[in-house]
């Protein structure tokens, strides 16, 4: 760390000598309590990385459970001693919680905090050319609350009954009594008062990003220049606005009727050998209300992660973003329908069969601008000139796990498939490989792609490609068999199968110790690229301004930018981001900052209309 | 074994340490190269991996989805499961083909449009007429299976057909239990304030109806009849699952909930066609429920409606069976009404 910070305090210094308008500011406030929209994103990348590893490491206990019940792991008791039944087994009510945990941690510390709180922090005001944020001060707060969030979710884990085991989508009442659950005792008050944190910390960095796509673009830079990320990242800021604060209703209702003994979501319950007084509440209320959320949550996850992929596919295939305009209103279409589609999560939960068949049509309909979106990155690679770097393996990636697991989509979609599908491992399968994979491969691609931005050196290549190889082969194997034991009628959240009737359980008993293997070596093969970066961050080759030779204006600013970005004045956009090997250029590739006057050789008719 | 899987272990991560420290010596000889890092044998490697890849993909698929068909694919045993399943695997279909197909190209044109010095990618921003072609094709096929699936659906979450065996299912950590009308056709009320130890299901005999209620071990439906449960849940969430049946409702506490469907084939059928003698229909739960939430699980008894009308015969009133309970009730007007004693 002493290394890489002292090369960016001299940059820092010698770009501030050239600024008087920046004084020198103190190691607190400059990388700490930082308002620099990059360090800000250094900072939600490293929490969100240690998420990622605490969210593996609990995937990788339940795996061993779901693969190899009968394994003694007593070794580990000193770790998790406590989490262990005599016998050396994983205890029946931790095994939920580490799903629940799982869950939480994977989609909203790791790929919404971690993914768009990186990205939008990083590529927004650098690529929109901006100094830093609209308000720096909300950005670090909201990287504060996250990080206060972040510490509350962590405690949870280790209180009294432990953490939320309710699942992760903690619908009550299973999670507003703590007789039904040790996890809905304290640790589920934990886990709302974190996730309430969460929510303010999202709105924060949200509003930012709107409000900096919208006033402080550069002159030159209309909407329909901005690059695809931008785009991206924008609609999800705006999903975000929108939707988290319903979450935040949601928990708050929950809090009153756990603690103020309200009856939002509890009527005639009977439970532990008493009739609870409420009467009235529907828990039905929740669910909508939760995945009012929780569905534009899923695009939250996802559409940066295909912003990212959009910017590396075209650079890396020299080649133009195929159908920009349409990836563009693709982009405003699924945020748009993302907001109605919420109850086909709902459709056996016992809410009017009617409902069900709207939100069939709505969902179905969403699977459209998804389909063009596919469609736009595979022409893109028509008769490109594609160079693999692990950045746009991990691209390819990403557009192949989100047809695969898009297309399962379309049969949970479908309300009369849902009713034997749902809550199956088909689930499972279905939205790990569509919002889980993919949206890791777009944070890969982000990090392979940018690491010169950040820290202003190269990571290592073949250490990215067997990353790379191993994480995408693995992924397959950990989720396609799942689809398998899904049809086979397999309950998702069951802690143990050895009681199961259905289907001809001896086969899937093979499977599913298949499937922890695979599981295992896949995130084995993440330390590869743990390594790789803080490696790379200290000892990796030093980047070149424009590495990848690409067109965006990040690229313009120095090798290391310092508070303020550019040295000198903010260049002026004079086209859009994706003149890759144009008819008549020499070069293949015209950064966003060339005026056309420059390149009348390769100019088209139309192009002052761009 | 142990001794072989350390070793390979050790060996691969020699590979990986090799890949490391040759690609970070490239790096620093390419330098005059134009793109950062960039080395044409790994290129084409990696262009080649994707095509390796993409056959293991499709080999893996077609071979699993072919050899384990008759493990994955569970026999019907409801009139609708034969429906959904018709959708199901038309919509498999349809996605199988579109998956291989984008895949073969993504991977096709990844390989062939490797880089080459010799060659520049065509600059080729858009085709409006290519666009508006996977725009209406995939709406034209979406709206045949939503308008399929929302007939099925419509027919499925109707109204049963006239005269369904009523059954009401009540969940709770961790069990299921369920109560027939008996005679009477006519399942008496409940209130959740009257559950105890004995009355698992609150059952109300203020309610004349509610004294030939009989609550068996065991759920037993008729072949070939319609079948309507009625779903409630006394605690948490629960689930009512019939992976056989392709069946699936929500047990809201505070919220009735019901699902009819037609058995096809009785207990017996189903064990010869599984070859397994101990098989029996389960409900399972599925809605996570707590601790014991994995064997939370009902056995359903299928049988000949000749087979199921006797066995009903043969139940006892629950009231009956527990004539304790009768004495914590005060009996007036000929079992007339009746009301709780506190």
């Amino acid at each position: 760390m002493e290394t890489k910070l002292k090369t960016t305090t001299k940059v820092n210094v010698d770009h501030e000598e050239h600024h008087e308008e920046h004084h020198e500011l103190g190691f607190i406030r400059k990388y700490i309590f930082s308002e620099d929209h990059k360090i800000i994103a250094k900072q939600f990348l490293i929490t969100g990385i240690f998420w990622a590893v605490v969210g593996g490491l609990f995937s990788s206990l339940f795996r061993i459970q779901l693969g190899f019940p009968d394994l003694d792991l007593s070794a580990l008791s000193p770790i998790i001693g406590n989490w262990l039944t005599p016998q050396g087994k994983i205890d029946a009510e931790v095994y939920l919680a580490l799903i629940t945990m799982h869950g939480t941690i994977m989609v909203f510390f790791v790929l919404t905090a971690g993914l768009s709180g990186t990205f939008s922090n990083f590529l927004i005001p650098l690529q929109v050319g901006a100094r830093d944020m609209a308000s720096g001060f909300l950005n670090m707060l909201s990287y504060w609350f996250f990080f206060l969030s972040s510490i509350v979710m962590f405690i949870s884990i280790f209180v009294e009954g432990g953490p939320a085991s309710g699942g992760w989508t903690i619908y009550p009442p299973l999670s507003a009594l703590p007789q039904a659950v040790s996890g809905s005792g304290l640790g589920m008050t934990f886990w709302l008062i974190s996730m309430a944190f969460f929510i303010v910390s999202a709105l924060l960095g949200a509003l930012n990003y709107i409000t900096t796509v919208i006033n402080l673009r550069t002159e030159g830079m209309t909407f329909f220049r901005m690059p695809l990320t931008i785009w991206a990242f924008f609609v999800t800021a705006i999903l975000g606005v929108l939707s988290f604060p319903v979450l935040l209703s949601a928990a708050l209702l929950l809090i009153m009727d756990r603690s103020f003994g309200t009856s939002f979501y509890l009527s005639d319950i009977y439970i532990a050998g008493e009739a609870l007084a409420n009467e009235g509440g529907s828990a039905i209320l929740f669910q909508h209300l939760f995945w009012f959320l929780g569905h534009p949550e899923v695009y939250i996850v996802i559409l940066p992660a295909l912003g990212i992929a959009s910017e590396v596919i075209a650079t890396c295939s020299r080649k133009p973003i195929f159908g920009y305009k349409f990836m563009v209103y693709s982009i405003l279409a699924i945020g748009g329908l993302s907001f109605v589609v919420w109850a086909h999560h709902m459709f056996i939960s016992g809410m009017n069969p009617f409902l069900g068949s709207v939100f069939t049509v709505l969902t179905l309909i969403i699977a459209v601008p998804s389909a063009i979106k596919a469609f736009n990155y595979i022409a893109t690679l028509w008769r490109g000139n594609i160079i693999f770097t692990p950045a746009m393996l991990f691209s390819i990636g990403l557009v192949s796990t989100f047809i695969s697991g898009g297309v399962t989509g379309i049969f949970l979609g479908n309300s009369a498939l849902d009713i034997n599908l749902h809550d199956t491992y088909f689930v499972v399968a279905h939205f790990h490989i569509v919002m889980g994979v993919s949206a890791f491969f777009g944070l890969f691609a982000g990090v392979y792609h940018w690491f010169p931005k950040m820290f202003g050196r190269m990571m290592n290549n073949g250490l990215g490609y067997i990353h790379f190889w191993l994480t995408f082969i693995g992924s397959y194997l950990v989720f396609f068999p799942l689809h398998y034991i899904g049809m086979a009628g397999f309950p998702r959240r069951y802690y143990s199968f050895s009681t199961f009737q259905a289907g001809n359980i001896e086969s899937f008993v093979d499977l599913n110790v298949f499937v922890s293997y695979a599981a295992l070596i896949t995130f084995a093969a993440q330390f590869i690229l743990l390594f790789n970066f803080f490696y790379s961050m200290f000892r990796g080759k030093k980047a070149s301004e424009n590495p990848w030779r690409s067109n965006t204006l990040e690229w313009t600013t120095p090798v290391n930018p310092g508070h303020g970005n550019w040295v000198g004045p903010i260049p002026k956009v004079e086209r859009w981001a994706y003149d890759y090997s144009k008819t008549g250029s020499k070069e293949d590739f015209i950064p966003q900052n060339i005026p056309y006057s420059k390149t009348p050789e390769s100019n088209l008719p139309d192009d002052d209309q761009h | 074994m142990n001794l072989i899987l350390f070793i390979s272990a050790i060996l691969f991560l020699l590979i990986i340490f090799q890949l490391f420290r040759s690609s970070e010596l490239l790096a620093i000889t390419d330098k005059e190269k134009k793109f950062s890092s960039f080395n044409d044998k790994l290129n084409n490697l990696n262009a080649i991996g994707g095509i390796i890849f993409l056959l293991l993909l499709i080999v893996g698929l077609v071979w699993y989805s072919v050899a384990e068909y008759d493990n994955y694919v569970l026999p019907i045993a409801s009139e609708h499961g034969h429906v959904t399943e018709r959708l199901f695997w038309v919509t498999t279909a349809v996605t199988a083909f579109v998956f291989i197909v984008t895949q073969i190209v993504m991977f096709y044109f990844a390989y062939k449009y490797k880089f080459s010095e010799k060659r520049k990618a065509q600059f080729y921003p858009e085709n409006i007429k290519l666009e508006l072609i996977w725009t209406i094709i995939p709406a034209i096929v979406l709206t045949v299976l939503i308008g399929w699936g929302l007939i099925v659906w419509g027919e499925i979450t109707g109204p049963p057909p006239e005269d369904p065996e009523v059954i009401e299912v009540v969940g709770y950590q961790f069990a299921w239990a369920s109560r027939y009308p008996g005679k009477d056709n006519k399942l008496g009320s409940y209130n959740y304030k009257l559950i105890d130890v004995d009355n698992i299901v609150g059952i109300d005999f203020t309610d004349s109806a509610s004294f030939d209620d009989f609550m068996p071990r065991e759920i037993h439906v008729p072949k070939g009849k319609p079948v309507l449960f009625k779903i409630r849940s006394r605690d948490v969430i629960h689930s009512v699952y019939m992976p056989y049946m392709r069946s699936q409702m929500n047990a809201v506490p505070g919220m009735p909930t019901q699902f009819w469907f037609v058995p096809t084939k009785t207990t017996e059928e189903i064990r010869e066609e599984t070859g397994n003698p101990d098989f029996n229909y389960e409900i399972l739960c599925n809605k996570i429920c707590g601790r014991a939430h994995f064997s939370m699980k009902h056995t359903v008894i299928v049988q000949e409606e000749y087979e199921y009308l006797e066995w009903k015969k043969s139940q006892k009133p629950w009231i009956e069976k527990n004539p304790e309970y009768l004495s914590k009730i005060q009996v007036k007007n000929n079992f007339q009404k009746l009301s709780l004693r506190d």
